[in-house]
């Protein structure tokens, strides 16, 4: 499958290559240099970065301008005659001393700047920030708010099409964005439920990685109001490419609004749990939780790709009694990439989705499943 | 039929490597295969070739070297060369003994609090405390818990008895052997083979005491993981040592070895202190402290 | 039985056997450095291939060709098949060809072993291919393989590879162990530690990094297969372990492995430069204690792959001042190269040229690996496209840039024939003004945030990624060209003279024939 893609695309791009190679390059916006970012600590990594990239800079251009003039001068062809020097202590001592001087320069600002980024104490909130393949959990400590944030759905539906262009933040979007407040000391604590991924957005200069079993901290002062982007990290697993992370840094006033609205809420659709739910209902819904979170591994048409992740299409477990159904995506099985889902959905988005797997991609058991039963199974 | 002495043995061509190349990949595909649920045949076959192999390729060396065709500096090859193997054992030991100190130094007092994982232990861990033997693992019901840690002084401290007069046994055979004392030599390397398989069937015995009674198993966390990985890995040094020493033995019985040229045997002897000396560092990291 | 020796001269003119036979039981030290030679270029062909997969996928934003997880196997098996199956397995081929003719001996110390250290590889590569066709794909969790992607969420396939890891280690083990005996104990009389060519220091050097961290990769594969299939808990914090402890022992190895990969070239360029520039090279003793310095250094850095892990400040600190260290003797080399070129006379073949481009461009690399040695810098740098900058900076432009001068250099002496010295200028230029536009563009990727390892990025990375990869495919191509020149040379070409270049020296120069007789050194050589 993945050779016949392969071979019919292959030579899509080499002929389009060059078209659109200056095409882009009319309207280019591209970025050469780390940003500065928006926090305290990203503007010191940034002149840390600058002065030894300088450092860098200056020695090579030292060292190369030695060596062109000699490959210029001292050339056979010029009629050049070799000399027979070959050892001198006095130059070897200076060329070490020297370097080792300039490192030294270079430790003590990086030593300072690093003793501050580890320092994530006296902060003002906390925010748990979970791993999980392929998006990120927030809980916000002592705030009782807590949800998932995933890749959008315009961005889903844009990779599945192949078409970059088609959104406004390709990749980097996401459905639930991450709100903070300005000029707080805000701190992180990251840890992970499968795999290690990490956690970066550049303009904040936090890039952590999420270790399941530990918590890792950070933090960051943003003093600057804005939508920041960033994605995943570290390699973990077939979509670490498609696990963004958006921060909206708002003022104190509107996070606390922030907070109020996302435990109503919470609150809401705790209630709804209890509420009887029509079959038409629990599938639209179960539709749009289906793709948010279960097609990254068994497939919009729930194909799955065997035999790593099982086809739910025909599945025994979908088409079979509802109680190992309904177990298997509450609780995961352990030792595999499926998830104990009880921890991430809420009673009516489990309901909702296991009755659109039992009625869907031809799997007609016809039953449906109420968020009540979920509760009870708590 | 005496080659020169005078000159550096260079065999032309040889069979060997490619047979055990055969073997050992047989081996591992049929293992890998095995742990997906095939039987055992194919590993059990490749083993078959590897040992085959073995026999062959020393068998060689053995016949060239009893027909004088290794001189002083072929000689000294083989000791740089078993010198440095034996070093690459002492560092695949020590990412196990790694992993053992990283194991009580680090992860387990983290997964407590300490260092700058405060919050790993109030968020994630709440009821774990941190020990050395660890019987409860943070997460108990993923794991086989053991009833007790394997104390130092019952079984192990024999096994070190064991393990150290075999090393006073070989050095007599050696000097034995320097001294022409065929006798002597036989006694002693007979008694250093004989330590060796009772060190390995104490330690059989202690291992199915740990699995049986005190429900110590590989599944019993980090603690039950470093046990059986060193002292096993350990125990299979062993039993290829004293496999060695028979061989040698046998040797010695057919006078293979002279006063001033036996490197087969101080090849082994180096290998036996070797599994001595790793020996008294797992009695003393891995029982003891 | 034979008991054919180096004896008597009875076989001075003794040929090889012939036919497939030859080569796999040969015991000859030419024989066996040709075989890992062609493995490790054919090797580089594959393992290039798959790079063209990741540079045409990256062409464009957008999924366009692979799947994410095919993607992810092909950035796994390109960065393994490079590291393990392309450059070690040439120094080591390097290393059998040059290492007796260099120290006038009549081969290496121990012939059978020798062997098997080459025929163990094809089938480890075998079978680390194999993977890509097994069900559930291949290996797909990066060349590190970080537990638990790669033991609780791996494929099955990665039991194929950890054995793989495993027959590569045991080759390595044994290929060192013979560059050690070889080097410590068949020296020509007269052949002092202190008089040894470079690349024979280095390659001492590199063979006591192989011994001491080649088991302990196996130990890391080992407690993977244990975790995965017995029950261990090692990197599984639930049960006492930690999955950082994998990147602890796998750095260990890690570290000293891309030193490996660096410190024979050093030796390479060590005889290149000073050959061309007809003047002996500045500094020799401090090269030696260079590399030794480089080599123990080596062993003390390796968490600094580590730095956004969450180590206590305290090993953060530690590892940065480590690792910045690594420049002084590193700059003391790049020093003692630009002074011997400094008032020769020099000429430009194409060795030379490749040994300039690998002191540039290596210096290069070694400043953006300066910057993420910083450690504070490093939350920034990590994991991005600025360290895939960096480490090809060092690798392509370093190690197998000095590779291919090796071969241009003493391919005369191998085949008996001078290249085509047009073609290897064009070779030079080529690949070099490629593998910047492939390379240097990376850097700024890195800079403005795109991270390594993924199979489609945000657009506002598209051009960048455009150039590189046609700077890819343009290096790709040169390569291909490489191969016809190797080709071309093997089959025919200018004879060779003894000597081969005006200011060579060395026992292989100096003391032998174009091409070198089939044994070396029969009666070991005068050294002056
Ligand atoms: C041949 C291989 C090779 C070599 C030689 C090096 C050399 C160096 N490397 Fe590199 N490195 C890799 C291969 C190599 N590296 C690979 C493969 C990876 C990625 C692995 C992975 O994650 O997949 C990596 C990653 C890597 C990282 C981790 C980045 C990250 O993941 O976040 C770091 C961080 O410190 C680093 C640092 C260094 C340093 C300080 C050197 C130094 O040795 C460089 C020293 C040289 C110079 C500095 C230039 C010359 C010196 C002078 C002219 C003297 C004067 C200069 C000054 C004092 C300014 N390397
Ligand atoms: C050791 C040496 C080495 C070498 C020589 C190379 C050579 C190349 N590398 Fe490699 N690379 C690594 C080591 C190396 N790499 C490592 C260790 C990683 C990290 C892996 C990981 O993250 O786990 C990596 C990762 C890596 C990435 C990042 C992937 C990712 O993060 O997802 C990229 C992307 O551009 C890349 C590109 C290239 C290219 C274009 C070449 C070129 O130089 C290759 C040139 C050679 C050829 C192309 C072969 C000859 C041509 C053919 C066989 C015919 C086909 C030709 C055409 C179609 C034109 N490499
Ligand atoms: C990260 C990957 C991943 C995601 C996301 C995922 N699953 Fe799974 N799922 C798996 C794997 C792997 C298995 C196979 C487990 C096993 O080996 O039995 C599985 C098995 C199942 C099964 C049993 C199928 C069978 O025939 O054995 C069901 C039902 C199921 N998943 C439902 C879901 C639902 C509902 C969701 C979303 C809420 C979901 N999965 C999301 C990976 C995933
Ligand atoms: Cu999560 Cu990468
Ligand atoms: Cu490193």
């Amino acid at each position: 499958m993945v050779f016949k893609r392969l071979s019919r695309r292959l030579f899509a791009p080499v002929t389009a290559m060059l078209s659109i190679f200056f095409s882009s390059f009319a309207h280019a916006e591209y970025v050469l240099n780390m940003t500065k970012g928006v926090s305290t600590i990203s503007n010191d990594i940034y002149d840390l970065h600058m002065l030894v990239m300088w450092i860098c800079f200056v020695v090579g251009i030292i060292v190369f301008s030695v060596m062109a003039y000699s490959i210029m001068t001292h050339r056979k062809s010029k009629g050049a005659v070799a000399s027979n020097f070959h050892e001198s202590t006095t130059v070897e001592i200076i060329w070490t001393l020297v370097p080792l001087a300039i490192l030294i320069a270079i430790a003590v600002p990086a030593t300072a700047t690093l003793l501050d980024l580890e320092d994530s104490s006296k902060s003002d909130v906390s925010i748990q920030v979970t791993g999980i393949q392929w998006k990120w959990r927030y809980k916000y400590l002592g705030e009782d708010v807590e949800f998932i944030s995933s890749l959008s759905e315009e961005n889903r539906d844009a990779v599945s099409a192949s078409s970059p262009n088609s959104v406004e933040h390709y990749l980097r979007d996401v459905d639930k964005r991450i709100v903070v407040p300005v000029n707080k000391k805000i701190e992180f604590l990251f840890t992970s439920d499968d795999v290690i991924h990490a956690w970066w957005v550049p303009e904040l200069a936090v890039k952590q990685d999420t270790v399941p079993g530990f918590i890792n901290t950070s933090w960051a002062y943003i003093e600057k109001p804005g939508i920041y982007r960033g994605q995943c990290a570290e390699l973990c697993g077939k979509d670490h490419g498609f696990m963004p992370i958006v921060v909206e840094a708002v003022t104190m006033p509107e996070y606390q609004k922030w907070l109020v609205a996302m435990r109503g809420e919470q609150a809401a659709l705790a209630a709804s749990s209890d509420k009887e739910w029509t079959q038409a209902e629990l599938m639209a819904k179960g539709e749009s939780v289906y793709k948010a979170t279960c097609a990254a591994c068994h497939g919009a048409t729930g194909a799955g790709i065997p035999p790593v992740f099982p086809a739910l299409a025909k599945s025994p477990v979908a088409t079979g009694d509802v109680k190992g159904h309904i177990n298997i995506v509450m609780n995961g099985k352990t030792g595999t990439a499926m998830q104990a889902f009880k921890t991430q959905l809420s009673d009516v988005d489990l309901a909702a989705v296991i009755t659109f797997e039992r009625n869907s991609f031809g799997n007609t058991v016809g039953d449906l499943v109420q968020p009540s039963t979920i509760k009870s199974l708590r | 039929m005496s080659a020169a002495a005078d000159s550096y043995y260079v065999p032309h061509g040889t069979k060997w490597p490619i047979i055990g190349s055969i073997g050992l990949s047989t081996t591992v595909i049929g293992f890998a295969n095995y742990l997906h649920g095939s039987s055992f045949i194919m590993t059990g076959i490749g083993l078959a070739i590897v040992i085959f192999m073995m026999y062959g390729w020393f068998g060689q060396v053995v016949n060239e070297s009893m027909n004088g065709m290794y001189n002083a500096q072929v000689d000294m090859s083989f000791r740089w060369g078993m010198g440095w193997f034996i070093f690459s054992e002492v560092m695949f030991f020590a990412a196990f003994f790694g992993a053992l100190f990283y194991a009580r130094a680090f992860s387990i007092p983290w997964l407590d609090g300490a260092s700058n994982n405060a919050d790993t232990a109030k968020l994630l861990w709440p009821n774990f405390e941190a020990a050395w033997p660890l019987i409860q693992m943070p997460l108990t019901e993923k794991f086989d818990v053991a009833k007790h840690a394997m104390g130092a002084w019952g079984l192990p401290a024999i096994n070190t008895l064991v393990l150290l007069t075999s090393g006073v046994t070989v050095t007599w055979a050696h000097h034995a052997l320097k001294k022409n004392n065929r006798n002597h030599l036989v006694m002693g390397l007979a008694l250093t083979v004989a330590l060796g398989f009772l060190f390995v069937g104490l330690q059989a015995w202690e291992y199915s005491h740990a699995y049986n009674e005190l429900n110590l198993k590989m599944s019993s966390g980090i603690y039950g993981s470093t046990f059986y990985l060193l002292t096993g890995f350990h125990g299979f040094h062993v039993t290829m040592g004293a496999t060695m020493l028979l061989i040698i033995l046998i040797r010695s019985i057919k006078g293979h070895f002279t006063p001033e040229n036996h490197f087969a045997f101080e090849a082994v002897a180096w290998y036996w202190h070797f599994v001595d000396v790793v020996w008294l560092g797992l009695f003393i990291f891995v029982y003891w402290i | 039985m034979t008991t054919a020796t180096t004896h008597e001269g009875d076989h001075h003119d003794h040929g090889p056997a012939t036919g497939l036979m030859r080569w796999v039981t040969t015991t000859n030290h030419k024989d066996i450095g040709t075989l890992y030679l062609w493995l490790s270029f054919i090797m580089l062909l594959t393992g290039g291939a798959m790079a063209m997969v990741i540079r045409a996928e990256l062409f464009q934003p957008g999924l366009q060709l692979v799947e994410p997880q095919f993607f992810n196997s092909m950035t796994t098996m390109h960065g393994l098949i490079m590291v393990f199956g392309a450059i070690m397995p040439a120094f080591v081929g390097l290393a059998n060809w040059l290492i007796p003719m260099m120290i006038g001996a009549p081969d290496m110390a121990l012939p059978r072993m020798n062997n098997w250290s080459f025929w163990i590889l094809p089938f480890a590569f075998t079978m680390l291919a194999s993977t890509l066709f097994m069900e559930g794909g291949g290996p797909a969790f990066g060349w590190t393989f970080y537990a638990p992607l790669s033991t609780t969420f791996a494929p099955d396939s990665t039991d194929f590879f950890i054995f793989a890891v495993h027959m590569m280690g045991i080759s390595s083990v044994m290929g060192a162990i013979n560059v050690i005996a070889t080097i410590l104990n068949m020296r020509a009389p007269g052949m002092t530690l202190m008089k040894m060519p470079l690349f024979v220091w280095t390659w001492l050097i590199t063979a006591y990094l192989l011994i001491a961290v080649m088991p302990v990769l196996a130990g890391a594969v080992t407690m993977m297969l244990t975790d995965r299939h017995f029950g261990t808990s090692f990197f599984d914090a639930a049960g006492g372990g930690d999955p950082v402890m994998f990147q602890h022992v796998f750095w260990f190895f890690g570290h000293p492995e891309v030193y490996i990969m660096i410190l024979p070239a050093f030796g390479i360029i060590s005889a290149i430069i000073p050959t061309f520039a007809r003047k002996p090279l500045f500094g020799y003793s401090s090269m030696v204690y260079a590399s030794a310095s480089i080599a123990i250094l080596s062993f003390m850095v390796w968490a600094h792959h580590m730095f956004t892990v969450g180590m206590p400040v305290a090993g953060e600190l530690y590892f940065m001042y480590a690792t910045v260290m690594i420049s002084v003797p590193t700059g003391v080399k790049i020093f003692n190269w630009v002074t011997t070129m400094w008032r020769g006379s020099m000429t430009f073949e194409t060795p030379m040229l490749f040994a300039i481009g690998f002191v540039v461009m290596f210096t290069i690399g070694g400043f953006s690996g300066l910057m993420l040695g910083v450690a504070p810098v490093d939350t920034q740098y990590h994991d991005t496209y600025f360290v895939v900058a960096h480490f090809h900076y060092v690798l392509v432009t370093g190690a197998l840039y000095s590779i291919i001068a090796a071969f241009y250099y003493w391919v005369p002496k191998w085949t008996g024939h001078m290249y085509d010295e047009t073609l290897g200028k064009i070779h030079f230029w080529w690949s070099t003004i490629a593998v910047n536009v492939l390379f240097f563009p990376q850097h700024f990727l890195g800079l403005a945030g795109m991270p390594r390892r993924i199979p489609d990025y945000s657009v506002q990375f598209s051009e960048f990624n455009m150039i590189s990869s046609l700077g890819g495919f343009a290096f790709g191509l040169a390569q291909v060209f490489f191969l016809y020149i190797v080709i071309k040379t093997i089959k025919g070409g200018e004879k060779a003279t003894d000597i081969v270049w005006e200011g060579a020296t060395g026992l292989e120069f100096e003391q032998l024939a174009s091409p070198a007789p089939y044994h070396s050194f029969n009666t070991a050589p005068e050294i002056k």
